[in-house]
């Protein structure tokens, strides 16, 4: 447990001292979602209707441009092999650098998400939902893309790859979490769909980090 | 006693030695074998089968839709296991094998693709929707993409084989949860009609040559996977005595 929080203390901090990296997503997540207007049409009933398809693939998308340099900068100064190799379980350090990505990149999107949904016309009474799915599904989002960054850690063409080989994987947490919000603009019922985004959530947290050390072991080629 | 046979013929058949002859034994049979029953199979299904009431002949496509998505998805399931065991108990064959593994089965997973939009044009009046089966069928074919594309990548062929082993490992639980997660999107497409287990809904005359077909494809995957394997056995084991000698006796 001492473990745990040391290397949590210690992700958080070093997020902390490189602020582009919590605010490159959050920018590019407004932005992305920011172009759709322009592209599409300004009109409300339009643009509530794609609403919650656009903030899901942007969220996403951020997300998974977010974890492109994760175990990157780790690899490079060796703190990595140090990681692999320290007398304790490898998946606890990963578990609490996980924990602390989402919580300087994944939280602040849901925090935002309100606003960008208001300003894409969704009515007030959805925005608790989209903020709860986005809530339930980023941190999937965030251990589901890091299997794709620890094993494509020390190739020095990780983006477009990581997109390919984790864009698939997406798919389960974007369908449901685009549709929770898409049955609350309808005015159906969200909490069936909630309750399986929260299985999907339990499911990645509770076997994503394993598979996440297990990439990381096979890309230091131990 | 009998897995102690089991046992047996995973250690022989582990080693790449073993494994080439063994090959090289069952090659020259299982070749012929595999095209005969490929060409039974949709040779009696394009020609002899009696049509369909409803779709007539177009359903003919049948023959070549359900072998390749059997195939593709059986192939990535064989992946996976291959990749389970190359992560875990890191055995040189089951690393040549999931290399092996992939392009066939992509190959198969686009065919299926392919074969189901010009078989949904005349039946549902379009070329592609966005149902269960094909969405699956279509994330498949993606998530072969990111297994090859992985292999390709990462130069030291044993931690790329891991590597691709455990995408696949996570490749096949998202199949799963993708096929129940668009099946309540609306689906359009119709139920399997083909049971192993219970009473099939298919008119016999048009289930053996189906069967056929499918095991015809399976038989010809097989094959492929044994040569694409062998000519990896050798290339990864090119310094060792045995290929030497191979090489030098003009592989005999």
């Amino acid at each position: 447990m001492s473990v745990f929080r040391a290397a949590l203390v210690r992700e958080l901090l070093v997020l902390w001292r490189s602020p582009a990296e919590i605010i490159n997503p959050l920018f590019f997540f407004v932005m992305v979602i920011s172009l759709f207007p322009l592209a599409i049409s300004p009109k409300p009933e339009l643009l509530a209707l794609v609403a919650p398809g656009v903030l899901w693939v942007a969220a996403l998308l951020a997300v998974m441009l977010s974890l492109d340099g994760l175990f990157r900068r780790d690899q490079e100064s060796g703190v990595l092999e140090l990681l692999l190799t320290a007398p304790v379980m490898a998946v606890v350090p990963v578990s609490a650098k996980l924990l602390a990505h989402w919580l300087l990149t994944g939280l602040p999107l849901v925090l935002i998400s309100p606003v960008l949904a208001h300003m894409l016309q969704l009515p007030d009474g959805v925005l608790g939902t989209v903020m709860l799915s986005l809530l339930l599904g980023t941190p999937a989002l965030t251990i589901i893309g890091a299997i794709g960054a620890a094993l494509t850690v020390g190739l020095n063409r990780g983006g477009i790859l990581l997109a390919v080989l984790v864009l698939p994987l997406y798919i389960p947490v974007l369908i449901f979490g685009a549709g929770a919000v898409s049955a609350a603009v309808d005015g159906g019922a969200v909490n069936g769909i909630l309750a399986i985004l929260g299985a999907l959530l339990a499911l990645t947290v509770s076997l994503g980090p394993l598979a996440v050390a297990a990439g990381l072991k096979i890309s230091s080629g131990n | 006693m009998v897995w102690q046979t089991i046992k047996r013929w995973y250690h022989m058949l582990g080693s790449p030695r073993y494994f080439y002859t063994f090959s090289s034994a069952l090659l020259p049979w299982l070749t012929p074998i595999a095209l005969l029953v490929f060409t039974v199979g949709i040779v009696w299904g394009l020609a002899f089968a009696p049509s369909d009431y409803q779709q007539g002949n177009s359903y003919r496509i049948i023959f070549i839709h359900v072998p390749a998505s059997s195939g593709a998805l059986m192939g990535y399931v064989a992946m996976g296991v291959a990749g389970l065991v190359a992560v875990v108990w890191r055995m040189k064959m089951a690393e040549v094998m999931m290399k092996a593994i992939a392009p066939f089965g992509a190959a198969l997973a686009a065919i299926s693709l392919a074969t189901g939009a010009l078989w949904g044009k005349p039946t549902w009046g379009t070329y592609w929707q966005w149902d269960a089966r094909m969405t699956s069928m279509l994330i498949l074919l993606f998530m072969y993409v990111g297994v090859i594309a992985l292999q390709n990548v990462i130069r030291d062929p044993r931690q790329a084989a891991r590597a691709a082993g455990l995408l696949a490992m996570v490749g096949v639980i998202n199949v799963i949860i993708v096929k129940y997660s668009v099946e309540w999107v609306q689906t359009l497409h119709q139920g399997s009609t083909l049971k192993l287990v219970g009473e099939s809904t298919i008119n016999p005359a048009m289930k053996y040559p189906l069967l056929i077909s499918m095991l015809g494809t399976w038989l010809l995957y097989a094959v492929n996977v044994l040569v694409r394997a062998r000519t990896e056995v050798v290339w990864r084991e090119r310094r060792s005595k045995w290929v030497r000698k191979l090489v030098k006796g003009g592989g005999q």
